[in-house]
Parts: structure tokens; C-alpha cells; sequence
């Protein structure tokens, strides 16, 4: 693929809100994990939960589409000046010419959720319930779309854990074709009922935070997440420290719906197709934000992928110690870390991650480490068999 | 613009079994006899996924199998795009039922159905493909979105791929908010080249402003694409079937459409 500027991001996790705040608890290697409070759930749990978003509802034009899911998205789109990122991108392109790919697994279900909670005596869903706005899969790019005030072609890829990598590739392809000049990407998932019991159901969730890679690693913890992008050709405007989208890889497992290839197959495929767009060999990456999930079996089939590529030198970590695993917004999250290593010459560590697995071959970081870096790989993989890897560098 | 050359079909839906039987109805040439749709079971599937799948991801499967078979390719290396308008119905409701009882258990099979990936999840278990697949979403416009997605994929990579789109009306209280119609799937192989299996082509564009779709020729159709947005296809469907030129335009978004010119690929190609 030619590759892209990603002229511009904002996130919001449980870390803060904005890169400032994000990179600040990364250097400090603050866990944003708390013990899960969300709803009423009787979890033994922690959470990455996003404080405030109660407090935070949308309003007026967008009160249709007020759920959690888009409040999360309408703050992380406040962040890091992105507004007037996108505002001058319209400027530049045309409304219509910009387009809309995001990713969540879930979308605004929560509000499905609370909805079946009120029904009423004949099993009705309480009047003004806005199935389309909020719990839809599309409820999310229609809302951003319409906030952004653009006009392009849109679609929201809904991939579980990978949803938002692959938009990635997807925004990639339509700025090639000649559908869009440029593209919003990103996309945000939101705590909710079906992801937190729906873990639980599985087996998969740990009690205390999580710990990523680690040989007493017990199972994951939820976060939720949002983040958004600006995707365009690299141009004049660009300085020679703007992040470049070089490569994105996906890959299907073909195995299972909720176990990954034990040995990592599709995960190692996703990343050299990724380094094969970029054009570059596995010693060409400083640096990888695994998918590390902290589930016994995803850790180590990633452990057999990275090693069987890249052998045990790449300093590798997973940032869901800090974040937990935001599930369909783990791929933007990934990738906006990476973005900020390049960035500050910052390789954030794993909290909560005591002793790596003895087993594990890959170069773990626990600690933080200072490092100027020239290519990022970040990893996310999803239910489904789903993968994708994206490599990110610096224009220079 | 861009050009994708069609390679095979699969269509279930009500009184549509099959590309045999669907499209001398399509082309207005056999009458439209509605009936309920059947699913025929995707024995491509071990046993255990196949009782575990739910209807969406049976319909994905026999419209993708169909389209493949009809094609003469391998689905096991082809990359698909899976286009539908939610997760499946029945499975979300269950979920969101037992979330509103005290007791609040899931059952792990359904969570990881309730995934809008699932379809794709289950045909590369069934195919063995391991490559890329992207599920995507575009509320009632997912037709649209799909053929873009496949559009831009195929021709970004040089290679053939599949869509399929697929929809099953969900269950009460939901169908109140979300009336899907009718159970509903189509696949499509794309090549961007043409191909000795490849007898139409497609010329896409994307125009703006907000021009109405095509409407199906026959009444009974027309309600079922009006209602079920995976049926917004079946103009595209009527054309192939015909074996005619024809232009379709797929509404897209509020604010633009999916101009489609379909020509026998047999005819000498146009400079594009």
C-alpha cells in the first residue's frame, strides 16, 4: 500500500482523556483498572471504565443518538484539537470527499439493555427507544459522521476485538481507489452487561487486573475505549516527525470462534502481510503493542507468533494492564500508543504484569523504557479467528 | 469508477432457492411463487458448529457456498466481506432477555454468536480461508457499504472476493424498532479482471445527492427489498439474471448513492 499520514488522533480510556493524559500515565506506569462498579453487576471484576460519561449526555441536535457508546465518542472527538483537525480537512478536501470507517463490537447495546429492563406489560420497549441511533452497528458512524459534518462514504466494520484495526486497511483501500481523499477512522466500544458477563460466561475474566503476559496471568479485564484519526496522503504540510500508516495485515484463523490457533498461525500471517506492505523485515520494528489479552491460551499462541517472526529482541507489551482490553476499540487504542512512542521516544511497560511466563520467548517489557524508535507494530486479534496488525512509523 | 467482473451468485430468500430457480424469476420469466425461505445446511461445518450456528450465520454460509460453487472457485483462498444490517436477532434478544431477569446468566454460545462477525467466523471454520474477511455495517444501506468495501478490496489487491450480505428479521419486542422483513441472503463473487467464469460487468460509482434506488420490476419483490435491506441487491440480482445491459442505482447513505452499470461481460469492453 502507498503509505498515509495519520495527520492527526484523540482517545479517551480510563487513563484520560487526550494523548497528554495518556502518555503521562504510560511514563508513570499508572493502571487506569479499578474494581468493576458499572451497573449493578455482581462481578468480581476489575474495569477500565471512562469516569463522568453518566454526566455527559448528548444534548439537542444529537439527543437521538445519546447512548454511552456515542457520548464516549463524542469526548474523545473534543480531544487533541481533533475538531478543528477534522474542520480544516473538510476545508481542504470537501465534505463529501472525507470518509467514515469505524469499528466497535457492540456499539450502543447498553441501551437495548436498559430498554428490555422497561418494558412494559405486554413486552413492549419503552416509547422513544431509538433502536437505529444508538444500539445499531452503524449507530456509531452515523452519529460521527453527522457531528463531523461530512459527507462521504461510510461504514462501520464490526470484527470483534480487530474491528478497529481493520478499518485501518479499509480506509487505506477507499483513499486508493479514489473513493475519498481522506478518512476518519477509529471507533469506540463502551462497557456493557453483554461484553462483561459475556466474558464471564466464558471463563475468561480475571478477578484482579489483569496481567498481561505473565506466568500467574488469569483472564482479562474490560475496558472501553474511543479513539479517532485522520488518515490522508502524505503532504507539504506534513513534517518528518507525522506517524505514516506503512502496513496493515489481516488474516482469519479458520480454527474457532473464541480460541485463537494455538500456535498463533493467523496472528504471524497478519503480521507479515503487514510488514510485506510496509516493505520492511521484522528488525525494522522497535516496537510492538501486542493484542495481549492476558487470557492463558491468547498470550501464548501471541508469545509463539512473535517469536516464531521476529525471534526474542523486539521489545514487545501489551497495554491492557492500563487500558484493559477495550475490545472493539483495542485497535485504535494499540495503534495511538504506538503513535505516541514514535512520537516522545517512549516505550510503555506492563502494569500489573509481576514475572513474564517463564515459557514465553518474546523481549516483555514490564517497565517503561525511554527509546527512540522508527517502526511500531500494533496487534489486535478478535472472536471470529479475526487479525489484524498494523505498522506504523515516522515520515522521515 | 471502477469495474468488477462477476463470477458466480448465491441467493436464498422467500420463493428464492437457489440462483437456478431465482433467477428466470428475477428475469420475469417464471412467475414469483413467495415462500417461506429454506435454508439448506451448511455441510461444509463439523457437526458441533453447525448445531451451535445461529440462522444468520446458516443463511451467510448457503448463499456464500452457492456463489463459490457457481464460480468454480476455492472459497478457501478468497477474501470476503460479510454485509448485514445487525448481529443476529434471535440471539440478541435471548441475551438481552436474560440480562433483564434476575438471575443474568449468558450462555458462552451465544455471546460469542451475538458477535456481528459470527457469519464470518463460522465460514472460515467451514472453508478453511485464512484471509482477510471484514464484516461490516451500514443500518439499512449494509448492501451498498458491502459492494464498496468489495469494490475497493478487490480492486486495491488485484483479486477476486466474495460478498455476502444476509438479514433475518428479529424477533418482539425488537422487530417493533428494527422490522426487517423477511430471512434474506445473497453472495457475489468479484473478480477485477476478467475471468473465464466472469459473465457480467460492473461499473461502480459512488454520486452524490439523494436519487432514488432502483425499485425491484415485480411488486412482491419490490415489498421484499423495501423491507430487508440485505434484499436491496435484487435489482442488481434482476439485471445479472436478464444477461442485459441495465443501470441500477443502490440508495447509499442519505446523502449519496451506488450507481451501478451492469453489462454482459461477452460484450466487447467498453474504455473505461
Amino acid at each position: 500500500m502507498s503509505p498515509l499520514a495519520l495527520s492527526d488522533f484523540a482517545l479517551v480510556t480510563c487513563l484520560g482523556a487526550g494523548q497528554a493524559a495518556t502518555l503521562a500515565a504510560l511514563r508513570a506506569g499508572r493502571s487506569g483498572l479499578t474494581p468493576c462498579q458499572f451497573d449493578t453487576l455482581p462481578l468480581d471484576a476489575y474495569a477500565g471504565e471512562v469516569p463522568g460519561l453518566d454526566m455527559l449526555p448528548l444534548n439537542q441536535e444529537w439527543a437521538a443518538f445519546d447512548c454511552r457508546n456515542n457520548r464516549l465518542a463524542a469526548l474523545a472527538l473534543a480531544q487533541d484539537g481533533f475538531l478543528g483537525t477534522v474542520a480544516a480537512a473538510r476545508a481542504r478536501y470537501g465534505a463529501a470527499r472525507i470518509g467514515v470507517f469505524l469499528g466497535t463490537s457492540t456499539s450502543g447495546i447498553l441501551q437495548s439493555e436498559i430498554a428490555y429492563r422497561h418494558r412494559d406489560a405486554e413486552g413492549h420497549l419503552p416509547e422513544g427507544f431509538d433502536y437505529a441511533r444508538t444500539h445499531n452497528t452503524y449507530a456509531l458512524a452515523h452519529f460521527v459522521r453527522d457531528y463531523l459534518n461530512l459527507e462521504g462514504p461510510a461504514f462501520v466494520v464490526s470484527t470483534a476485538c480487530a474491528a478497529t484495526s481493520k478499518v485501518f486497511a479499509s480506509a487505506a483501500r477507499m483513499i486508493e481507489t479514489g473513493l475519498c481523499d481522506a478518512a476518519i477512522i477509529g471507533g469506540a466500544d463502551t462497557l456493557c452487561a453483554t461484553t462483561l458477563l459475556g466474558f464471564h460466561a466464558l471463563g475468561v475474566m480475571a478477578e484482579g487486573p489483569c496481567r498481561p503476559f505473565d506466568a500467574a496471568r488469569n483472564g482479562i479485564s474490560i475496558g472501553e475505549a474511543a479513539g479517532f484519526a485522520l488518515l490522508e496522503r502524505p503532504g507539504p504540510r506534513h513534517g518528518s516527525e507525522t506517524i505514516i500508516l506503512l502496513g496493515a495485515g489481516e488474516s482469519s484463523d479458520a480454527y474457532h470462534m473464541s480460541s485463537p490457533h494455538p500456535e498463533g498461525a493467523g496472528a504471524r500471517r497478519a503480521m507479515e502481510l503487514a510488514l510485506a506492505q510496509a516493505a520492511l523485515a521484522p528488525s525494522d520494528i522497535g516496537y510492538i503493542n501486542l493484542h495481549g489479552t492476558a487470557t492463558l491460551a491468547g498470550d501464548a499462541a501471541e508469545d509463539r507468533a512473535i517469536t516464531g517472526l521476529f525471534g526474542g529482541a523486539v521489545p514487545c507489551s501489551s497495554s491492557k494492564g492500563f487500558t484493559g482490553h477495550t475490545l472493539g476499540a483495542s485497535g485504535v487504542v494499540g495503534a495511538a500508543i504506538c503513535a505516541l512512542a514514535l512520537r516522545h521516544g517512549f516505550l510503555p511497560g506492563s502494569p500489573h504484569t509481576n514475572r513474564v511466563d517463564p515459557a514465553f520467548g518474546s523481549n516483555y517489557l514490564r517497565e517503561g523504557q525511554e527509546a527512540r524508535i522508527d517502526k511500531a507494530m500494533s496487534n489486535a486479534f478478535g472472536f471470529g479467528g479475526v487479525n489484524c496488525s498494523l505498522v506504523l512509523g515516522r515520515a522521515s | 469508477m471502477m469495474s468488477l467482473y462477476v463470477e458466480g451468485i448465491g441467493i436464498y430468500g422467500p420463493g428464492l432457492d437457489g440462483w437456478a430457480q431465482s433467477a428466470p424469476v428475477l428475469a420475469g420469466d417464471t412467475e414469483y411463487i413467495p415462500a417461506p425461505a429454506s435454508i439448506p445446511p451448511c455441510i461444509l461445518l463439523p457437526a458441533n458448529e453447525r448445531r451451535r450456528a445461529p440462522q444468520t450465520v446458516k443463511l451467510a454460509l448457503a448463499a456464500g457456498t452457492e456463489a463459490f460453487a457457481a464460480a468454480g472457485r476455492d472459497p478457501a483462498g478468497a477474501v470476503t466481506i460479510f454485509a448485514s444490517s445487525g448481529g443476529d436477532g434471535e440471539t440478541i434478544h435471548d441475551i438481552l432477555n436474560v440480562l433483564a431477569s434476575p438471575l443474568r446468566e449468558l450462555s458462552p454460545t451465544k455471546f460469542h454468536n451475538s458477535v456481528h462477525n459470527a457469519a464470518a467466523g463460522y465460514w472460515s471454520i467451514a472453508t478453511g480461508a485464512t484471509s482477510a474477511s471484514t464484516s461490516l455495517c451500514a443500518h439499512d444501506d449494509s448492501f451498498a457499504a458491502g459492494l464498496l468495501e468489495a469494490a475497493a478490496q478487490a480492486v486495491a489487491a488485484g483479486e477476486a472476493v466474495a460478498l455476502i450480505a444476509y438479514d433475518v428479521p428479529y424477533p418482539a419486542p425488537l422487530f417493533a424498532v428494527r422490522p426487517v422483513g423477511a430471512i434474506f441472503g445473497a453472495a457475489l463473487v468479484l473478480s477485477p479482471v476478467p475471468t473465464p467464469a466472469s459473465f457480467a460487468r460492473l461499473d461502480l460509482a459512488l454520486q452524490p445527492g439523494s436519487a432514488a434506488a432502483s425499485p425491484a420490476a415485480i411488486p412482491a419483490l419490490e415489498e421484499l427489498r423495501a423491507s430487508t435491506p440485505a434484499a436491496r441487491c435484487l435489482p442488481l440480482l434482476a439485471a445479472l439474471a436478464s444477461g442485459m445491459a441495465a443501470n441500477v442505482t443502490l440508495g447509499y447513505l442519505d446523502d449519496m448513492n451506488l450507481h451501478l452499470a451492469i453489462s454482459p461481460a461477452s460484450r466487447p469492453e467498453q474504455p473505461a
